[in-house]
């Protein structure tokens, strides 16, 4: 199916959710939705890096609070701009409070320049190194978020929620609108996969997965694409972190660098499949929602087992996950 | 007198404390058929991965077209001619056989073409190149599906794709039949005489006689015999070092 | 800055004690990792499950932590031997570690933290021992008894674990498997039981490193993550396999580390570890006493 095609469907889906979660008229829904859906911006964002290039992030946490601090730090600096932006930067104050969506994109800018800068540190060692270096990254992030009084430090900061936006016409809730920028981004998220795998790129991603030095060998310039990968991966963990805060309302560094991300953004692409763009969208929704209907019921340290607990079965006994398992039987049958 | 294309001067690596080559000096003219041969564990591969940049060398140089390739990455090499296939093959399992030929054709080829191939052109050339070494009947299939034998026809034919001005074959005939063996001879003197300069590494002595203009003998790490065939095959050092065997 | 003499020795001191416990802990992954090639980053997890199996033992027993922690050896072998088995059963011989055995790994690694917070939810825990407490002063510098033991106890087992893989054949089988499996083979060894039997070694000295860690410092489940960067850091640092230079890597990063808290606060210490791998793994991967 020719990608605009591809496009133009998942959009039309989004927007059938969108309307359908309107008519439901559940706040429930959306709370619980934009859970589900920033799982699937990680997950994907995590298995073009993971899936198709091979190399594990456990840092996923990282980029998602680089995008969530990040929105933080321009709220406060919004909340008061006089004291913060003086002499030539005075010049942005009439840009702020930055909307929403400027703060994901400012989001997913930083955390991808730390995508590219970690990578370049250490794409140039195995694929075990740069995983244990993606953890080791997590923890020096956490250690400098904590130290940094700007955004509350470990005390955590405050983010007041606005209860609408005016869009031209239209007053939304606001919870609905976060759930809608969340849509986009998912939709944003699995175009971009999409695109990748049909691509030149896809191609390049596959042979540094089966065997980095027979791709360079073959004369993929295995560095610059890996590098693309982190940076493309890490922007968009950041964008899924950026309205975090505001759907939040308080941010604390243990939260935001939880290990509930680390774990689901592994999780949900290995349990779906990692080979294409269905897999973590599967995975997220699947795990996703029995998250949410766990952590309702039983509690939240049960649901993080039960995760923790599918990966390693997963990943023994089906290593090519739900879309890989479903895929075998239809070719079977 | 043309300068010559491959120059590797005074080519030194260890591994640890295991020396796998220890000054090598050799020479390829363009156009050249040089054949590589010796026993097992004297560096020849050793030696292609030095020169093809998958490792570093400690001590010396090579040189290729003039240029020095130190700290130039392998995909690099690839890029300005130099192509080699891997002595234990090692094809890209998630990809059809036809895709891993897709692969140097997208980052080596296509990035010297000024025209742009469609994904039709793109295929019709990974099935010509299969076809070259027998391999298009599994075009379609999984890498996973082919024997030993059909792998390092793989790896030749991945080689072939990224249109070198040097080939080195590493072992690619081992375990094929007589006839196959021949059809690879061909292959390479009709690859050699549209220009490719190659360098066979082989142990089957029948068909390294047959094919190179030149032999150079590895034995240990060092090279000790470099000349016309006849002559090298009669060296007395090379016998007992490789040949009596 | 200036650094009074006693300030300065008493942190170099504190880092030696502490470098000698992080010994301990990584000797391990040590072999795990830098002999076997296996990537156990749930090795922390089950340090942590040694240190509550020491405080719920101590608590309801009594008995010191450190006899708990060997009358244990035993069952963390045989639990290192059978995760082995997963291992080599699911990923290494399908030849698809990379990938999924570090998944593997991190799956474990979350289904111990988590378990143990079911268990014991995330309040901190200590044990009671008579040597908690208590300093020796040598002039200016204080040597706590609580850190003494456990480098001297760490620095005792990471010497005998050097003399077992030097002089015994199983060890020397292991130190070979790290090599070439093929001369092994040779020798008539089966390589696969040969790394069982280390990695379950490598699991056993979890059972040591965590009794020794819960008497350095009180524990809640999530202490474990903060050693996946130092253990690896470690084990790079000091050659991958070398047990020697697992030693001198201990003590030098222990030393960073009380620097550190010294002199800069206790809150950036674990960037320290962290930040020291990344330049590690970035400039020198073959390590100090490199292969």
């Amino acid at each position: 199916m020719p990608f605009t095609r591809f496009f133009l469907l998942t959009l039309a889906a989004a927007a059938a959710a969108f309307a359908a979660a309107v008519l439901v008229h559940n706040d429930y829904l959306f709370f619980a939705g934009y859970v589900v859906l920033q799982f699937v911006v990680l997950a994907t964002a995590w298995n073009i890096l993971g899936g198709y290039c091979g190399y594990v992030n456990f840092g996923t946490a990282a980029f998602f609070a680089i995008g969530a601090y990040t929105a933080v730090a321009l709220h406060k600096l919004a909340a008061n701009p006089d004291r913060y932006l003086s002499g030539g930067w005075a010049l942005l104050k009439p840009l702020f409070p930055l909307s929403l969506p400027t703060l994901v994109a400012v989001g997913g800018l930083i955390a991808g320049i730390v995508g590219l800068g970690m990578g370049y540190l250490t794409l140039r060692l195995r694929g075990v190194f740069f995983a244990i270096a993606t953890l080791a990254m997590a923890v020096v992030f956490q250690t400098l978020i904590i130290n940094w009084d700007f955004v509350g430090g470990s005390r955590g900061a405050y983010i007041i929620r606005p209860d609408h936006i005016t869009i031209g016409a239209f007053e939304l809730p606001y919870i609905q609108y976060l759930f809608l920028i969340m849509l986009l981004l998912a939709v944003l998220a699995l175009a971009i996969a999409r695109a990748i795998e049909h691509s030149r790129l896809g191609f390049a991603f596959a042979s540094i997965r089966d065997d980095e030095l027979a791709a360079e060998a073959a004369g993929v310039p295995t560095l610059r694409i890996k590098l693309i990968a982190t940076t493309l991966s890490g922007a968009l963990m950041g964008m899924a972190g950026a309205p975090f805060p505001y759907y939040i309302g308080y941010v604390e560094p243990a939260a935001a660098f939880g290990l509930a991300y680390a774990v689901n953004a592994v999780a949900m692409p290995m349990i779906g499949g990692t080979t294409s763009w269905g897999g973590p969208l599967v995975g997220a929704i699947l795990l996703g929602s029995l998250q949410q209907i766990v952590t309702v019921t039983v509690s939240s340290a049960v649901n993080l087992l039960i995760v923790g607990v599918l990966l390693v079965m997963f990943v023994v006994i089906a290593p090519k996950g739900i879309v890989g398992l479903v895929y075998d039987r239809l070719a079977r049958g | 007198m043309s300068d010559p294309l491959l120059q590797v001067t005074s080519l030194g690596k260890r591994f640890g404390g295991f020396v796998a080559l220890d000054g090598i000096d050799l020479e390829v003219l363009p156009g050249e058929r040089l054949g590589l041969i010796g026993p097992n564990g004297s560096g020849k591969s050793t030696l292609v991965n030095c020169v093809c940049g998958s490792l570093h060398n400690e001590t010396g140089s090579v040189r290729f077209a003039g240029q020095l390739l130190d700290g130039l990455p392998a995909h690099r090499r690839t890029h300005i001619g130099l192509a080699r296939s891997f002595q234990l093959p090692r094809p890209f399992i998630s990809l059809s056989v036809a895709d891993n030929l897709r692969v140097p054709l997208l980052y080596t080829v296509r990035r010297r073409a000024l025209l742009r191939r469609s994904a039709h052109e793109l295929d019709e050339r990974c099935i010509e190149l299969l076809a070259q070494v027998g391999l298009d009947g599994k075009a379609r299939r999984m890498t996973s599906d082919l024997t030993q034998v059909e792998m390092r026809k793989l790896e030749l034919a991945r080689a072939m794709a990224a249109e070198p001005r040097l080939l080195i074959a590493d072992e690619v005939m081992a375990g094929l039949s007589h006839s196959e063996i021949e059809d690879i001879i061909t292959l390479l003197l009709r690859l050699n005489e549209q220009g490719v300069t190659v360098i066979m590494i082989e142990h089957i002595m029948r068909a390294v006689m047959r094919f190179s203009q030149r032999l150079a003998v590895l034995v240990s790490g060092r090279k000790i015999a470099d000349g016309i065939p006849e002559d090298v095959v009669n060296n007395p050092e090379v016998v007992s070092a490789y040949l009596g065997q | 800055m200036s650094m009074p003499p006693d300030l300065l020795a008493n942190a170099v001191v504190a880092g030696l004690l502490l470098g000698g416990f992080y010994a301990a802990v990584t000797v391990g992954i040590s072999i795990a990792f830098g002999m076997l090639d296996v990537v156990n980053i749930a090795h922390p997890a089950f340090i942590i499950l040694g240190s509550y199996i020491a405080y719920f033992l101590n608590i309801t027993t009594g008995v010191d932590p450190i006899v708990i922690a060997i009358l244990a050896l035993p069952a963390f072998y045989l639990l290192g031997v059978a995760v082995y088995q997963v291992y080599y059963l699911s990923f290494e011989r399908r030849g698809q570690e990379a990938l999924r055995g570090l998944a593997f790994f991190f799956g474990l690694l979350f289904i111990t933290e988590v378990a143990l917070i079911l268990v014991f939810g995330v309040d901190y825990r200590y044990v009671q021992a008579p040597y908690i407490g208590p300093s020796w002063h040598i002039g200016f510098v204080d040597l706590p008894l609580r850190m003494l033991i456990p480098c001297v106890f760490s620095l005792l087992m990471v010497a005998g674990l050097q003399l077992y893989l030097t002089r015994t054949f199983i060890g020397r089988a292991i130190q070979a498997v790290a090599q070439d499996q093929l001369a092994l083979r040779l020798l008539a060894a089966n390589p696969t039981r040969i790394k069982r039997i280390a990695f379950g070694i490598s699991i056993a000295t979890a059972s040591l490193a965590g009794a020794f860690l819960i008497i350095i410092q009180p524990i809640e489940p999530s202490v474990g993550r903060e050693y996946i960067g130092r253990v690896f850091a470690i084990c790079v640092l000091g050659g991958m396999g070398s047990l020697p230079g697992t030693v001198i890597a201990s003590m030098l990063l222990g030393i960073m580390e009380s620097f550190t808290a010294t002199f800069y606060g206790p809150s950036w210490a674990p960037a320290v570890a962290f930040g020291f791998l990344l330049l590690a793994l970035a400039v020198r991967p073959a390590g100090i006493l490199g292969r």
